[in-house]
This record gives structure tokens, C-alpha cells and sequence, in this order.
């Protein structure tokens, strides 16, 4: 089981990726108020899934999981790793194609906006527990550390938020879903965004999958390095 | 633990009695950076009063981080970090200790600070008295996540400039509730969710220090 | 009964084995003295007793306490250190540092006068340790071992900055803790004083090369 998934996933996440590209750009028609602009939706709000929930939320389980004592294995703080270096990149992403599409739409790149505010700061963050993982060569305290920032992290993201939404809030509405639940769009456009999300998600899985493998593979090198400096070292003792 | 709490506060309060290094260093540099923000908007006094608010927390959670790294330092030579680690103290009463000293040592601070604002910035006094007691929460906010964040950072390689960036971003709902109370008790505005907001994030950080503080330590 | 055993643990730093496969078993009451060359181990060993390192490999456990597990913050309450480097806060003052170590651990903080009085410090009690010099600074350490009264001593080169004063005050302090029955490791470069009879751990490229009475 484990096989085939390892086999299929790059090629669904390339499929669906490639799908979702070709529904969003020739298929879907133009938005009647946005018109072409429109099509930024297959694509920023299935980043921001992936970057604020999918990406983080893994990264914060991995996390707790690796602070209990129980669950503890630097399996978990690789996970934890890999998520938080894909949601940053994501995190990235979901801000310039807001920025791009926030750019003709409000007439300027930025603006102080709740949710963009709160996904800034939380990119700001992950920029932050990147760099606390490079100033730690130790790899038991490397990962003790970067687990309770990105505990810390995960609990102050409620707090930015509300303190951001409380402070202002222009972005754009619920687009999906009306008040009462009710299905916005339709046809073709409701598919195509589902599509991204599923594709969106197959490619944060691949990218933690690669990204997991290089770790692992740098752990075993390094245990390869220990296990030579080992032998020197014995040699050492016995001359 | 109460004991063991207020042991380790009174001693980081008498290591900063003995230094000074909160009166001659840390208070100076906030009331320059409060000169600074007030040549940076201009001498506009009425600019200066609308921007007072935002512009004293800045300096504020600036003064924080100098007080972090004051703080993680004194720990954070060798021989002393070892004889203290022997001594295996409750984790949860070090993070609290330290909690309280910092708040005590910012709280001080910050008053002076915000005296500097009414008289630089043109603040109301009456909105700078009443809003004594939502900088003492600020404080108490900054003081918990202070130590947290100062423990990730120590013993790092390049901890001075590592701190501000695990730090800030975590100061900024802070920076938001406090701005946002100061200018509500200028213009009386609402001014309850922003306390609420930051009780929340005290007792938010106080609860994740006691859990998590032991993992840090190691 | 042993008071601490060791089997195959290996401590790095980064990639480096500080230790590379120590079996050591260490009985209680005995006295141990640690030789061996410079960067042999001999300070990463007497930290791995006192529950200071981790071991990256290997098992092992001191007074019962095992070394791999989150044991080692208890263990550490048990031991009695006395490291290369200033211990305690150099902005405080000899009795303001043992007062803090011993209120919060719960040592008798009575016995702090006499701890300093033995250690030859009563006339400097109460100036910050910054202003003491390295041997004074050292015999804060001593007297706080004095107050604690640990079942394992561990001292790295407890005679270093010392002068014969402070050499025989190190003596005196060792043979009388094992008089009292506690377990003493210490290393040292040179010979120790013939009043302290030790067995001799040798360690070098991180092994135990010998352990000889």
C-alpha cells in the first residue's frame, strides 16, 4: 500500500495540478464583474488552504507529537520541518497572487487588510522558525526548540487574527459560500475550485514527501559521519 | 511553588539592582527612541498626539527585547547555566520567576515612558493615568512571551539578532491591543475587546510557559 | 552496589563523538579519579554523570536515574558539581548564591556560614563573586558542595587555580566526603595527593582505556 502511494502520488499531483491549470485558464468562463481577473481563484484560496491549514496545521501536530515524550522521534521533527519550509514558500505565493490580484481590483499591492495582515505576520513567523532551525546545530535541541515555537506559533495565530480582524477588514467576502451556506458558484467554476484544492493538496503532500526524504537522507549521512568519526576516535584510544 | 517562584524573581531583581543596567542603559535608549519617533513624524503637535499611542508601544516592545536579552544572558554563560541546571528547580517556577521579574522591570520602564509621551508627544494626562492599568497587562503579556521566546533564542548561535525575529512577529497582537486601548481612552472609544485580547494572550502564554519551559531547558 | 553504570554510550557534539562507547560501572562509597589526554572525554564523562549530556547512543543510568529518559533533571538534584567555569551569578555575592541554591532545593541554609567559614571566604561573604578571583570563586563551589551534602561528588580538576591553601583544602573536603560514604569522580591532569587513594580511570579518544585501583 505504502509502494503505490509512494508511486502515484507525484503523478496524481502533476494530473490534478495540470487539470486544475487547464479547467482555470480554457475552460471556466471569465467572471462577469472581474472577468478574467477571476481565475485567480482556482489558484490563491487553495494556496492559502495549504499554506495556513495544511501546511501549518501538519507542522504543529508534528510538533506536538514530538514534545510527547511518548511520541517523540525526529521522525516527527523532520515532518514538522519539511511542513513549515512548504507553508513558507505557500505563505509566499498566497500573498503575491493577492497582491496581484488586490492590485486592479483595490488599485494597490498592499493594504492593511485582517487576513492578509495576519497571513504576513505568520509568514514573518515561519521566516523565523527557519532561521532558529540554522542557528542550532544540535539536532535533539534544534527540534526541542523549533517544537515549542511552532507551538507558541500555532496558539498566538487565533490571537493575531482576531487582534488584526478587530483592528480592520476589507478583504474580499466569502466567495464560495453565501451567509446560509449556500453554494455561490457554480458549474464548471464550483468544479474547477474544488480541483484546486484537491490538486493543491496532492502538491503539498509530494513537496513534504520530497522535502522529508532529503532531511532523511542528511540524518543518515550524518549518523554515516558519527560512525566514521566513531572509528577514528576508537582508533585513537587504541594507539 | 510560590516560594520557588518569588526565590527566582527576587534573585534576577537583585542581579539587575546590583548592574543598574535598567536604569543606565535600557531606560536611556527608550526615551531616545521616543525622541527619535517624535523627530521621525514631524513637529506637528497634533500628528504627534494621533500617532502617540502606536509610535509608544513600538518603543515599548523595543525596550522589551533589550530587557529579554539582558535577561537570557545572565543565564546563559556556561558555568552558570551548568550550576543551575544541577540545582533542578521546577521549570514552570523559573519560567514564572523570571516572568515576574521582567514584568516588574518593564512595568517600571514603561511608566517612565509613558510619562516621556504625554510631555514629548502631547498625550492627554488623564488618558496616559487610565491607561496605566492596560500597560501593566501589556507588560505582563510581553514579560510571559518575553522569557519564552528568549529561552528559544539562547544559547543559539547569533542569539542577539535571532531574538527580535522569533519575537516581534509574536508582539505584534500585542502592539495591536495596546495601541488600539491607548488611542480608545484618548478618543473614548471601545476599549474592551483589546483588554480581552490581551488577558487572552497573558493567560494564554502564562499556561504554554509552565508546560513548555522544561523542554527548553534541556 | 553500583552508583552508576555505563554501557556503550556514545555523546556527540554536532557530528564530533565526545564520548565514542563508554561501558563504565562506578561502586558506591568508591572514589574515582579520571586521567587522560587533552579532548580525551574527561569532561564530557564527568557531565554525562551528572546528568548534563544525553547520550546519542548507548544506555545507561546514575543513582538509579536513567540517562536516556527525562530522568536526568532528577538526577541532577542528587549530584554535586564543581565545574571548570564561574558557577552560580557573578553580580551576586557568596552567601546571596548559596542562599538561592539552597532555598530552592531545600539545603539547610544554616549551614551556610560554616560552608564559607571552611572554605576560607567569610571575610569576602559578601562581595559580588565578579570581584573574587578564580580560585575564590572556585571555593563558593566548594561550600556549596559543604551545604548540599550530595551523594555523588563530580569535580572537573577540583585543584586547577588553586593555591596550596586551596590544594589542601580540596583534600581535605575529598577525604572527608569519603569518610561520609559518598561516591567521589573527579579528573584530574597531575597526581593527586597521596592522603586521597583513588582508582584510576584512564580515557582517551573518548574510551575507557583502563580502570585500575
Amino acid at each position: 500500500m505504502k509502494q503505490v502511494l509512494r508511486r502515484t502520488l507525484g503523478p496524481f499531483a502533476l494530473a490534478s495540478s495540470v487539470a486544475t491549470f487547464v479547467m482555470g485558464y480554457f475552460v471556466t468562463p471569465p467572471d462577469v464583474v472581474q472577468g478574467e481577473l477571476a481565475r485567480l481563484v482556482y489558484i490563491h484560496p487553495a494556496q492559502a488552504w495549504v499554506a495556513l491549514y495544511l501546511s501549518f496545521g501538519a507542522a504543529t501536530i508534528a510538533s506536538a507529537l514530538y514534545l510527547w515524550t511518548r511520541t517523540r522521534s525526529m521522525v516527527a521533527d523532520r515532518v514538522a520541518a519539511s511542513a513549515v519550509e512548504v507553508a513558507t514558500l505557500f505563505i509566499g505565493l498566497t500573498l503575491l497572487t493577492g497582491a496581484i490580484w488586490g492590485r486592479p481590483t483595490w488599485g494597490v499591492w498592499w493594504v492593511w487588510d485582517a487576513r492578509l495582515t495576519s497571513t504576513a505576520v505568520l509568514g514573518v513567523l515561519m521566516l523565523g522558525y527557519l532561521a532558529l532551525r540554522r542557528a542550532n546545530d544540535d539536532p535533539q535541541v534544534r527540534a526541542k526548540r523549533s517544537a515549542v515555537f511552532a507551538i507558541l506559533t500555532a496558539i498566538n495565530i487565533p490571537i493575531i487574527h482576531f487582534s488584526v480582524m478587530w483592528w480592520t477588514t476589507l478583504h474580499q467576502g466569502a466567495t464560495v459560500f453565501t451567509e446560509d451556506r449556500q453554494l455561490k458558484i457554480h458549474g464548471s467554476m464550483a468544479w474547477t475550485l474544488l480541483l484546486s484544492f484537491i490538486a493543491f493538496s496532492l502538491d503539498f503532500a509530494w513537496m513534504v514527501r520530497a522535502r522529508y526524504r532529503i532531511a532523511d537522507h542528511e540524518a543518515a549521512q550524518r549518523d554515516s559521519e558519527l560512525d566514521s568519526a566513531l572509528q577514528a576516535r576508537r582508533t585513537e584510544s587504541a594507539s | 511553588m510560590i516560594r520557588l517562584i518569588l526565590l527566582v524573581a527576587q534573585k534576577d531583581l537583585r542581579i539587575e539592582r546590583r548592574s543598574r543596567v535598567l536604569l543606565w542603559q535600557v531606560a536611556p535608549f527608550g526615551l531616545m527612541t521616543l525622541l527619535l519617533c517624535g523627530l521621525a513624524v514631524g513637529p506637528n503637535a497634533s500628528t504627534q498626539a494621533k500617532l502617540a499611542p502606536g509610535l509608544f508601544y513600538i518603543v515599548v516592545m523595543l525596550v522589551a527585547l533589550l530587557v529579554i536579552n539582558r535577561t537570557s544572558q545572565v543565564e546563559s554563560s556556561r558555568g552558570t547555566a551548568t550550576s543551575v541546571q544541577i540545582l533542578g528547580i521546577d521549570p514552570g517556577a523559573v519560567f514564572l520567576g523570571k516572568a515576574l521579574a521582567m514584568f516588574i522591570q518593564l512595568s517600571i520602564v514603561g511608566v517612565a515612558l509613558l510619562a516621556g509621551t504625554t510631555v514629548l508627544l502631547h498625550v492627554p494626562l488623564d488618558a496616559a493615568f487610565v491607561t496605566l492599568p492596560v500597560l501593566l497587562l501589556a507588560s505582563a503579556t510581553l514579560s510571559m512571551a518575553g522569557v519564552l521566546y528568549g529561552r528559544i533564542a539562547a544559547s543559539s548561535a547569533n542569539a542577539g539578532t535571532l531574538l527580535p525575529a522569533l519575537a516581534l512577529p509574536a508582539f505584534a497582537p500585542i502592539l495591536i491591543a495596546g495601541e488600539r486601548s491607548f488611542s480608545s481612552l484618548i478618543t473614548a472609544g471601545p476599549l474592551a475587546r483589546w483588554v480581552g485580547l490581551l488577558g487572552l494572550a497573558s493567560a494564554t502564554y502564562a499556561c504554554v510557559g509552565v508546560l513548555l519551559y522544561g523542554a527548553l531547558e534541556e | 552496589m553500583a552508583v552508576a553504570s555505563l554501557g556503550d554510550v556514545v555523546v556527540t557534539t554536532g557530528s564530533f563523538p565526545l564520548l565514542s562507547g563508554v561501558n563504565l560501572t562506578l561502586e558506591s562509597g568508591t572514589t574515582y579519579v579520571i586521567t587522560g589526554p587533552n579532548g580525551a572525554g574527561k569532561t564530557s564523562l564527568l557531565r554525562l554523570l551528572a546528568g548534563l549530556e544525553t547520550p546519542s547512543r548507548g544506555s545507561g543510568s546514575v543513582l538509579g536515574f536513567d540517562l536516556c529518559s527525562a530522568q536526568r533533571r532528577e538526577l541532577r538534584r542528587h549530584v554535586g558539581w564543581l565545574g571548570h567555569e564561574t558557577s552560580f551569578y557573578a553580580d551576586l555575592s557568596p552567601v546571596e548564591n548559596l542562599q538561592f541554591a539552597a532555598r530552592t532545593t531545600g539545603a539547610d541554609v544554616e549551614l551556610i556560614p560554616s560552608a564559607l567559614e571552611r572554605v576560607g571566604l567569610t571575610h569576602r561573604a559578601k562581595v559580588p563573586l565578579k570581584s573574587l578571583s578564580a580560585g575564590q570563586q572556585r571555593r563558593v563551589s566548594l561550600a556549596w558542595l559543604l551545604v548540599r551534602r550530595p551523594q555523588l561528588w563530580l569535580m572537573d580538576e577540583p585543584f586547577a587555580s588553586l593555591d596550596d591553601e586551596g590544594r589542601a583544602l580540596v583534600s581535605e573536603l575529598i577525604t572527608a566526603a569519603q569518610a561520609s560514604g559518598a561516591t567521589v569522580v573527579l579528573t584530574s591532569h597531575g597526581a593527586l595527593p597521596a592522603e586521597i587513594e583513588a582508582t584510576s580511570i584512564v580515557i582517551v579518544g573518548g574510551r575507557i582505556h583502563e580502570v585500575a585501583s
